[in-house]
């Protein structure tokens, strides 16, 4: 496939993850990231959440979030290092980030099949 | 208000100058008067060797684009009075090459826009027409306001990627391509297609935005071009997932 | 490249590496786009929080502690000032690049946000309840 083709759909994927970024990131980075360790509010028992995750719908739905959301932070840095830091080695650059959001897309698969 | 303001002035002489340098000059401050009214004044009373572009002075012609104090404006549109009681600096249009003092070459947008195919295309063989091609108020409607680009070259001015990378095709060459395209008597949308989905096309747009905040028509090129990258990405999903015949 | 006078002489300015200090509009554009770090941060973070959960209750609480630590405290404040930074300007962004006609008209791209900010609500009542239930 050319590259040609592979553009828009990498656009595609990363309009996917900006609009998951958008709606659910909020609400989990408040609840994981700052409620429950800070006491804000009561974190869920452990059983609760392992029983969450222990459901295969909810791999396949945060499979479907994080990996776009991966693709879209990869394209949006690579942008940011031409435009913002003028790295003149796009390939290379393109590379390094879509490849990044590759290894995440793993380590994703990993840890959330550990869960279920 | 002041009698009078002071204008700060890029000049460079290719000639005579290694690079440009500023030149200040005193104009009278009136109210009505444009920052173009301050370059004629200085031309014709206190400098005649002053270089720039005007021309229809009324905001249509888009020749007399400048950066005014850091922006991309037309000087016949910006009022002196804004900028009092300055000095008002005036710089030749940002992301061009300077030929001589206010003058930019403009020869990149000149190539650039034929590449889209500013113009009817017809997928009929018929070389003469018997009367008009009728368009509904609606059909113009869907292209109306892209149509309204005067080539001032703001866009570009305002555009930090078309700034570091001067491949870029740019917002109003796409502007314009939409314009095209969803021109009701037009069927050579897949043609533009070809040539924008190149890399020096559509994406390396990040959708700053500036271009749609500096342009004096209102155009919105910003939209322009990220309609035009769904257009894009939809019409590659259909290339991916229907076979040949059916695309 | 531009159209060659001849002459060679045309001088060319060139864009300085902190351009985007020059306007508050560039610089807002930029920190937009550098929320993308955090994102990709948030979704680690998250993704070692299941693999805490996975090892039982012992790894959940420690994680939790850990999260709580004042260099986590920091890093996480800043992630979410940024995700909020994103989902601002995204849902500011799509009307542009949807434009959607209902009957002939066009939808007007303070509805588009509107539906997106009930999403977001809805979103996260949803998983709220879930997590919290």
């Amino acid at each position: 496939m050319s590259l040609r083709r592979v553009e828009p759909l990498v656009w595609l994927t990363f309009s996917g993850g900006g609009v998951a970024a958008a709606t659910l990131l909020p609400v989990l980075t408040f609840l994981f990231a700052l409620a429950f360790p800070l006491g804000w509010i009561d974190p869920p028992d452990h059983a609760h959440l392992a029983a969450v995750l222990h459901n295969p719908l909810t791999f396949l739905v945060l499979m479907g979030a994080f990996t776009p959301m991966l693709v879209h932070a990869a394209h949006r840095f690579r942008y940011t290092l031409y435009d913002g830091l003028q790295v003149k080695h796009r390939a290379l650059v393109a590379a390094v980030c879509y490849g990044s959001a590759l290894v995440g897309v793993f380590v994703a698969l990993q840890m959330l099949g550990s869960a279920t | 208000m002041d009698d009078s303001i002071s204008m700060r002035v890029g000049r460079y002489r290719p000639e005579r100058d290694h690079e440009p340098y500023w030149q200040d000059y005193d104009v009278p401050l009136r109210p009505e008067w444009t920052v173009l009214d301050g370059l004629n004044h200085v031309k014709n009373e206190l400098d005649t060797t002053l270089a720039y572009r005007w021309s229809c002075r009324m905001g249509i012609c888009g020749s007399c684009g400048m950066n005014v104090q850091g922006e991309p404006k037309l000087t016949c549109a910006t009022f002196l009075s804004d900028y009092a009681p300055g000095p008002v600096k005036v710089e030749p249009l940002a992301n061009f090459p300077i030929v001589r003092d206010l003058v930019v070459d403009i020869g990149d947008f000149m190539e650039k826009l034929p590449r889209v195919m500013p113009w009817i295309i017809r997928d009929d063989d018929v070389t003469e027409i018997d009367g008009e091609y009728l368009q509904t108020p609606e059909e113009l409607d869907a292209y109306k306001q892209f149509s309204m680009c005067i080539n001032c070259m703001l866009c570009y001015a305002a555009c930090p990627v078309y700034g570091l990378d001067p491949d870029f095709v740019g917002p109003a060459a796409i502007a314009l391509a939409e314009r095209y395209d969803l021109d009701s008597r037009d069927a050579g949308a897949r043609k533009r297609l070809d040539v924008l989905i190149e890399h020096d096309g559509v994406w390396g747009c990040t959708f700053v935005g500036e271009c749609s905040a500096v342009c004096p028509k209102h155009v919105d090129p910003a939209g322009a071009i990220q309609r035009y990258k769904l257009k894009a990405a939809t019409q590659s999903v259909k290339a991916f997932l229907l076979p040949r015949g059916a695309r | 490249m531009s159209a060659d006078l001849g002459t060679g002489l045309a001088y060319q300015r060139k864009m300085p590496v902190w351009w985007w200090l020059r306007k508050r509009s560039y610089f807002l554009f930029v920190m937009r786009e550098l929320s993308s770090i955090f994102i990709a941060w948030l979704v680690l973070y998250l993704l070692l929080f299941v693999r805490a959960v996975a090892h039982g209750p012992a790894a959940y609480d420690d994680y939790l502690d850990w999260a709580a630590s004042p260099v986590l405290v920091v890093v996480n404040v800043v992630a979410f000032a940024f995700v909020l930074l994103h989902t601002f300007t995204w849902f500011q962004l799509t009307p542009k690049a949807m434009v959607l006609a209902v009957r002939g008209h066009r939808v007007p791209p303070w509805a588009i946000i509107g539906v997106q900010y009930v999403g977001l609500g809805a979103m996260s009542a949803f998983i709220a309840w879930l997590v919290l239930s």
